[in-house]
């Protein structure tokens, strides 16, 4: 098409040498690519850059945050709760993905089930947590109704909330990839290897298992970078001392100390780069985020 | 073997309630008449969503967003669009560059895209302002338009321009007559997903809708934050339902063009 598009678009008594074939796709992209630079990426290198320059060029901020305690603390439960999350999307999350790669006549529904919570906000799903781990929640009361307790636990505003929550809302990002892998592998290798005498264990460890590993490597790297971010969940569910690395920055930045809200933010872009490239070259998964479209 | 099957069969059960009974559950206690958040409700009725549409601040925070989603379907489509019908014929190197810039919103965490956008728009005014809203979430939306139609343009035959022109269509023509059509749905579904993040976006919101521009999610969180009452019950089941039926459409939409072979799998 741009061939065809070009002559309309160009005024005639342009100089011949001026390759209007390859000016078209670029005025095609050039507005939008100009408004990010202008209004999402430059505001973002803009910010990031008080990190190397307040008050004059400087790596001290860096330095500053090698040594310091707050953030090491935060640093590590941000990292904590990512592998947690991780590892709990993925325990919970395969034994769906094969239920919804298996599933015929009931596939709309797991579909749906699966989908749901999807497309549901952040907001609203954190929100549905707290109503029902709160102390007078459903949990709660469900289990003292069972007589299981005396007194309502403390699940709100714990690390357990934050981790139940955010494996709750990352979950689809696990089960959606490995699915797709799943559904990819021919159901005559798992049928010749039973046939063959393997018990299903051994057809799950050694067929299905190694073949659906680009799903679970592409559903690691989307829900483990996707939770080194997290702010609005463990801000609502989590307690004081649950702060992940996103919270400190916000309340940084509340206190005007950009300086050290860019430094962290460097960090926890660095951290999220490094885990995708580390991805890509050991997996070859990089390009996962393209379908975190919802 | 029998066995096996119905231990996978309950592990799965659990696991889908896991999944679906949360939200349902907020679908329950909206329709709940107490005041406070009890399980089960004592009774059921419609009082949480009077008082939501009795309510100036929610109407207003709903009618913000729904305005500020609208206007960034508008330019993330539009801008978006444009865009993934140029990248393809780019050459490789700046092709490679543009595509990491537009699609970096997915990963960059929030907080950073949040707090650089709130630095930047704090000079030029547009904190607490509609437009801010509008042009921040643009960017995120962005994303989402140029990877679902790109994907609508690589399912495309080029054959089907080429017929068109070889028929004498002009280039606009042939644009319109025949590429737009094929890559509707493509486009659709984008437009569907802009809404639904802009309408959905917290973390920038919280920094750039000042006290002039408080959005739904927005006001959502500060109720959270100072006092829980069963309104956001209410407020959260009608998003749940509105955003549940956009995704609803654009995941037809989205199979219904993969049926017709209009779009790589």
């Amino acid at each position: 098409m741009s061939e065809a598009i070009a002559p309309a678009l160009l005024a005639p008594g342009r100089t011949a040498g001026m390759n209007w074939r390859r000016l078209v796709p670029l005025l095609l992209v050039a507005p939008l690519v100009l408004f990010m630079l202008a209004l999402y990426a430059l505001p973002v290198l803009a910010m990031l850059s008080r990190s190397l320059l307040e008050p004059a060029p400087t790596l001290a901020h860096y330095a500053e945050l090698a040594g310091d305690e707050v953030f090491h603390r935060i640093f590590t439960n941000t990292l904590w709760t990512t592998l947690v999350v991780t590892a709990g999307t993925l325990v919970l999350g395969y034994p769906v993905a094969m239920g919804l790669a298996r599933a015929r006549t009931l596939l709309p529904l797991l579909l749906i089930i699966v989908l749901l919570p999807f497309w549901t906000s952040v907001l609203v799903r954190s929100y549905a947590w707290m109503v029902l781990l709160g102390r007078h929640g459903l949990v709660n009361e469900a289990l003292l109704a069972m007589g299981m307790l005396d007194r309502p636990l403390r699940i709100l505003n714990t690390p357990l909330a934050v981790h139940i929550a955010m494996v709750h809302i990352l979950l689809p990002y696990m089960i959606l990839p490995i699915a797709n892998a799943l559904r990819q592998i021919d159901p005559s290798l798992a049928r010749a290897a039973a046939g063959l005498g393997a018990g299903p264990w051994a057809v799950f460890r050694q067929v299905t298992l190694p073949l659906s590993m680009p799903g679970v490597m592409a559903g690691i790297l989307l829900v483990f970078v996707l939770s080194l971010g997290f702010y609005i969940t463990p801000a609502l569910v989590g307690g004081p001392r649950d702060m992940t690395l996103s919270m400190l920055i916000a309340q940084r930045v509340e206190q005007l100390d950009w300086a050290y809200a860019a430094t962290l933010s460097a960090v926890l872009l660095a951290t999220a780069l490094v885990i995708i490239a580390i991805f890509q070259r050991a997996f070859g998964v990089g390009t996962a985020f393209r379908m975190s479209a919802r | 073997m029998k066995g096996l099957r119905i231990l996978g069969g309950g592990v799965l059960t659990l696991l889908l309630i896991f999944l679906a009974a949360p939200i349902l559950l907020v679908g329950i206690v909206s329709f709940s008449s107490a005041t406070y958040l009890t399980f089960p409700p004592p009774e059921f009725g419609l009082r949480w969503y009077r008082a939501y549409l009795g309510s100036r601040d929610w109407l207003d925070a709903t009618w913000l967003s729904i305005a500020v989603a609208a206007a960034v379907v508008v330019v993330s489509t539009v801008l978006g669009t444009l865009a993934a019908l140029g990248l393809a014929r780019l050459p490789r190197g700046l092709r490679v560059a543009a595509t990491g810039l537009i699609l970096s919103p997915l990963i960059v965490p929030g907080i950073v895209v949040a707090i650089g956008v709130y630095y930047a728009y704090s000079r030029y005014g547009l904190v607490g302002s509609p437009l801010g809203l509008v042009l921040a979430h643009s960017c995120l939306a962005v994303p989402f338009v140029v990877t679902s139609v790109s994907a609508s343009l690589a399912g495309l035959d080029p054959r089907l321009e080429q017929a068109a022109l070889s028929l004498g269509a002009t280039p606009l023509g042939t644009f319109r007559q025949v590429t737009l059509p094929l890559i509707r749905p493509g486009v659709l579904v984008g437009a569907l997903f802009a809404f639904i993040t802009s309408f959905d976006e917290l973390i920038v919101s919280l920094f750039i809708s000042g006290s002039g521009a408080v959005t739904l999610p927005r006001r959502m969180w500060d109720d959270l934050r100072y006092a829980i009452d069963p309104t956001i019950a209410a407020v959260s089941t009608l998003t749940v339902v509105l955003t549940a039926a956009l995704m609803g459409a654009a995941h037809w939409l989205k199979r219904r063009g993969e049926r017709q072979g209009l779009h790589s799998p």
